[in-house]
């Protein structure tokens, strides 16, 4: 337990080493774990600033789809309008159409009748008077009875 | 115990007694046979068993921290560079939440005593009788293995730090200012100066006495248990089994002897140069 010189070797060596220590050892370490010290804090901002860009983008896609339902919405309001209008202008035209061809049927019917009432008249008139004539066998004075002939056509 | 023809007492002393290099009495340089021979031999030997280990653990210490800073990345790290970088941030963090002055020496500093003086101390969980049996077999008489039960080994380290005591106190606070705080403190009056140089000078001299030997007492008293535990080894089968349990149980609390010792080690050493540091009055 006697005091002697290895007090001086062991301080010669302390220093040595801590002089090593200091100049080989502490400041590498200490760079590499300030700079990955850095790199983490720049990767967490990193992400935190892609979360945030992530939530605003669901928030605009969010919005954009809500803008382009209600404007789907509105045309489809639209067409549907449009449509609808379209199928009543059809059927009022379909039966304004129908209402003409109707009015010109009958219009030609009438007229086909009157024509052939015209015709039966003509030779109802002619056969009454040859009926007639061989009944009294007598020659009827056409000119006499054109009168009562007429009257009796326009019965027919 | 290695032969039946030693004693209890030459057990012990053996254990105790440095492998010591001076001038012998018949005037040669060569080994001490004894602790008497050595303690004749004056300053100028050299205790190399305890310069020996000392040495080998600092260099233990150095090249592996070196091998990690050499290899040092930004990127991932590897085992032993997670390791050692778990040591560095632990020290940086202590040094910082004591030490507030700008010195870029202080955590180097204190990391290598931390580091140097937990693996001194770790020799100390060698079976007691290993090393310097295997030494006794090379033909080496003496050998303590753990150097910090050397009160050489500690108060080299504790006058090192004293002396970086010494030289910050005047850098920091000037020749006169230091004086000043030896001179006019706690008691500020001209005629307080002798009453406050007793007080100031002794807690200043206890500073590196403290030091020194709180870690030589802890360590020196924890080899004394082991010793006195290996013993019983030679007492029969039931003390065989005794001690054997016990040094297990001494040696799993010395774990944390060890450690703790280290870090009050590293600690003081940043206190006491905070303290130098501080140049307001207080």
């Amino acid at each position: 337990m006697n005091l002697n010189a290895t007090l001086l070797g062991q301080s010669i060596t302390f220093v040595i080493f801590v002089w090593f220590v200091m100049k080989y050892i502490w400041p590498i370490l200490g760079s590499a774990m300030r700079e990955r010290q850095e790199a983490i804090a720049a990767g967490l901002r990193a992400s935190e600033e892609a979360d945030q860009k992530l939530a605003s983008a669901a928030t605009n896609a969010e919005s954009e789809l809500a803008a382009a339902k209600a404007e789907a919405t509105v045309i489809i309001e639209q067409a549907r309008g449009r449509a609808s209008q379209m199928v009543e202008e059809a059927k009022d035209e379909a039966r304004q159409e129908g209402e003409r061809l109707l009015e010109a049927a009958r219009a030609e019917i009438d007229q086909e009748m009157n024509r052939a009432k015209e015709t039966l008249r003509g030779e109802v008139a002619t056969l009454v008077i040859a009926g007639a004539e061989r009944v009294i066998e007598d020659n009827i004075d056409a000119s006499k009875h054109e009168a009562m002939l007429t009257k009796l056509a326009a019965e027919l | 115990m290695s032969s039946g023809t030693k004693t209890t007492a030459d057990y012990i002393q053996h254990h105790l007694t440095n492998l010591t290099y001076g001038q012998l009495p018949d005037g040669t340089w060569g080994f001490a046979h004894s602790g008497a021979e050595a303690a004749q031999m004056g300053f100028w030997s050299v205790n190399v068993d305890s310069m020996a280990w000392s040495i080998v653990l600092g260099l233990v210490f150095a090249l592996l921290f070196r091998a990690a800073a050499a290899s040092a990345t930004a990127g991932v790290p590897g085992g032993l560079q997670n390791f050692v970088e778990m040591i560095v941030e632990f020290i940086n963090e202590t040094t910082d939440s004591i030490f507030q002055h700008k010195n870029e020496m202080i955590a180097p500093l204190a990391m290598t005593i931390f580091v140097w003086v937990f693996l001194m101390n770790a020799m100390d969980l060698v079976p007691v009788d290993w090393l310097p049996e295997l030494a006794v077999l090379l033909g080496v008489s003496h050998m303590k293995v753990v150097p910090s039960t050397d009160p050489n080994i500690t108060m080299a380290m504790a006058l090192s730090i004293f002396a970086l005591i010494i030289y910050y106190s005047i850098k920091c606070k000037g020749a006169i200012g230091f004086l000043k705080e030896l001179t006019l403190h706690p008691f500020p009056s001209v005629f307080a100066i002798p009453v406050n140089f007793l007080l100031e000078f002794v807690s200043l001299i206890a500073k590196p006495l403290s030091l020194g030997l709180r870690l030589f007492g802890n360590m020196y008293a924890g080899e004394m248990i082991f010793i006195l535990i290996a013993l019983m080894f030679g007492g029969g089968i039931g003390f065989f089994i005794f001690g054997g349990v016990l040094q297990w149980v001494w040696a799993v609390f010395h774990v944390l002897v060890i450690t703790l010792q280290a870090f009050i080690f590293a600690v003081l050493t940043i206190v006491y140069l905070a303290q130098a540091h501080d140049s307001e009055e207080h």
